[in-house]
């Protein structure tokens, strides 16, 4: 008896190995044939290197400092360290022969050339609804780039997540194949935005939460971007100001805009791939987005209508004064002391974006559920972008005390918002300064990974600026 | 209201308001001018002084924050008769043309080395950007650090004066 439920048993792990297998399995596509020189129409290849703008490849794909698109970028996920691939036309390390089939079917199914299966963190759940058509500039863009001859380090991760047949079933779980389908009701506008943000734009990768398998879950509800807060961009969006399609316009092109402030961390790369884009594209992005957000409600709009008439009131003021400085008094509590001598100078200077400092009424930062960009601009600043005028922040991190900043950031937090205290203040703060959370610092403006990006810092240690 | 800095390895009574930044208290107070006021706004980095060893803007710190804080400004380097390694690789480098954000560039290439004895070009470069020169002796400033590393280095200056003041 006992002999025959172990039989059973192992014939029964055979056969879900047997079926798995099957699943998971993805054939091999047969390498190109490198005698055979590849040629593309330049109007393909300009074409391909706008798409891969608005994808943001080269963010991943490069190490700040080194070649551009030779992968080795460490990408921090909760599961352990995964590190980005060269995708340099390299033959040996790189993508060098990968036909355009392949291509194609990395885009939409996240399978290599040899039939291995790709993690998400390629975020082939949103790439597999670009077209065929744009796949195939891509592939000529990234095909007529520099071969590099580099391999990332091996992948950081526990088993059985290691094991990479194990994506078969996440796939079938999370990934929905497939091109973007427009919607037939919407302008052409609209489905062009819908299509660059759901697809190349990946817009979710970062702006949507993910459960615990690493999948998203909701639709830009709010998730995280190597540290920083990505906030949710529907109708959830934290932003005192609600967007509207023309100052998203103006942010996405620019990297800027008078009520939000100046993008930073990973965002500040977004915008500045953004920037040269077609500017029809960057219209249809903000027109999607918009439309993503809704209307605000009455009451956010008339809150909204109400700073906006309050600071220019101060502003007024302000004019009219030979003395713009905000003066401490005796009975301020501690952190109304620092925030009047520190942030004050800046934040309440009147001075235009993006060189003046934003005015906290409208700054998503401390109206956002999680205090995350708050302390990480704080300690780290905006540092300088390298040989090109940006915005920049200082940061406080070395003269400010654990308990200076909770002090200042729970007055910023009473102050400029009526969302309630933050709870997980201290925690978040003593896991970003110790370095356990770990935050990539970026300059605010002008930055791409490229070959030349050296203000970036990418060691890892968060306690150096 | 008085409080106590620390500056140079010396205490210092300063009798200010505590939301006065520390530039105003170095230059009004402490007759210490080797820190220069160049925008009050942190983006220059004419200002510059290291607190606990960081390179710090001190025109946007208040003197609040910096009670239990050790500060080294310009002066604390060294003297005009015996400058320390860094000052000395800036004079021997001639890299001041107007010398108004030298004071600055010094500080924080001091705070640089204490860290990082052997920077390479791009660790230099990274570490100087948030301090600007308009006069342009940007490569000179950089042969001064390198020069200044390798003085740091050889006579075993590494952690940070040139002789007491």
């Amino acid at each position: 008896m006992f002999r025959r439920v172990v039989l059973g048993l192992i014939f029964l792990i055979v056969v879900a190995v047997g079926v798995s297998v099957a699943i998971a399995w993805r054939s091999e596509i047969e390498p190109r044939d490198t005698a055979e020189p590849l040629e593309f129409d330049p109007a393909l290849v300009e074409k391909g290197a706008a798409l891969a703008a608005v994808g943001n490849c080269i963010a991943c794909h490069t190490v700040p400092g080194q070649k551009a698109f030779a992968g080795g970028l460490a990408l921090p996920t909760p599961f352990g360290t995964i590190y980005s691939t060269n995708i340099t036309p390299d033959p040996e390390t790189g993508i060098g022969l990968w036909t355009e089939e392949a291509f194609q079917r990395a885009m939409r199914e996240g399978v290599d050339r040899e039939g291995n299966h790709l993690y998400p963190a390629f975020p082939y759940d949103h790439y597999t609804r670009v077209t065929e058509e744009d796949n195939r500039a891509l592939y000529a863009f990234l095909m007529t780039r520099e071969p590099v001859r580099y391999t990332a380090p091996e992948n950081e991760l526990p088993f059985p997540i290691s094991f990479r047949p194990i994506l078969a079933g996440w796939k079938i779980l999370f990934l929905d194949v497939g091109a973007f389908e427009p919607d037939p009701d919407r302008s052409e506008e609209w489905n062009r935005g819908a299509y660059l943000a759901e697809g190349l734009g990946h817009c979710g990768s970062c702006h949507t939460a993910r459960n615990r398998f690493g999948a998203l879950s909701g639709h830009w509800n709010g998730g995280e971007a190597e540290g920083w807060a990505a906030f949710a961009i529907n109708e959830a969006s934290p932003a005192p100001i609600p967007w509207d399609r023309e100052s998203l316009h103006a942010y996405l092109r620019n990297g800027w805009h008078p009520h939000h402030g100046v993008s930073r961390g990973p965002m500040a790369e977004v915008t500045a791939n953004l920037g040269t884009l077609p500017e029809a594209d960057v219209r249809a992005i903000a027109t999607y987005v918009a439309s993503v957000m809704g209307e605000p409600t009455a009451e956010r709009r008339s809150r909204a209508d109400q700073i906006l008439q309050d600071l220019e009131g101060d502003a007024a003021e302000q004019a009219a004064s030979t003395d713009v400085q905000a003066v401490a008094t005796s009975s301020d509590s501690l952190g109304a002391s620092i925030y009047r001598s520190a942030c004050a100078t800046c934040h309440e200077s009147g001075r235009p974006q993006p060189f003046g400092g934003l005015n906290l009424f409208m700054s998503a930062a401390v109206n956002a559920p999680n205090p995350q960009n708050l302390i990480n601009l704080t300690l780290y600043g905006l540092p300088a972008a390298d040989g090109v005028r940006s915005a920049v922040m200082p940061g406080f991190g070395a003269v400010m005390s654990d308990e200076e900043l909770l002090a200042l950031f729970n007055y910023i937090r009473d102050r400029f918002t009526d969302q309630p205290a933050w709870t997980d203040l201290p925690e978040r703060l003593r896991a970003t300064r110790s370095g356990e959370y770990h935050v990539r610092i970026l300059p605010s403006d002008g930055i791409e990974r490229g070959p030349s990006n050296i203000g970036a810092s990418d060691d890892g240690d968060n306690t150096q600026n | 209201m008085a409080i106590t800095l620390r500056i140079n390895g010396e205490a210092h009574e300063v009798d200010a308001d505590p939301a006065t930044p520390l530039l105003y208290v170095l230059r009004d107070d402490l007759q210490l001018n080797g820190a220069k006021y160049g925008c009050g706004l942190g983006q220059c980095g004419a200002c510059t002084v290291m607190v606990d060893g960081e390179a710090v803007f001190s025109c946007v710190t208040p003197i609040m924050l910096l009670e239990d804080s050790e500060i080294v400004t310009l002066e604390g380097l060294g003297t005009i008769d015996n400058p320390g390694p860094v000052q000395a690789a800036f004079i021997e480098k001639q890299a001041a043309q107007c010398g108004y954000c030298i004071p600055g560039m010094i500080v924080r290439a001091q705070a640089l080395l204490q860290k990082n004895p052997a920077p390479s070009d791009d660790e230099i470069r990274s570490a100087l950007s948030p301090n600007l020169c308009r006069c342009g002796t940007h490569t000179r400033i950089l042969a001064a650090v390198k020069r200044a590393s390798e003085l740091m280095q050889s006579n075993g200056a590494a952690a940070g004066r040139g002789e007491p003041a």
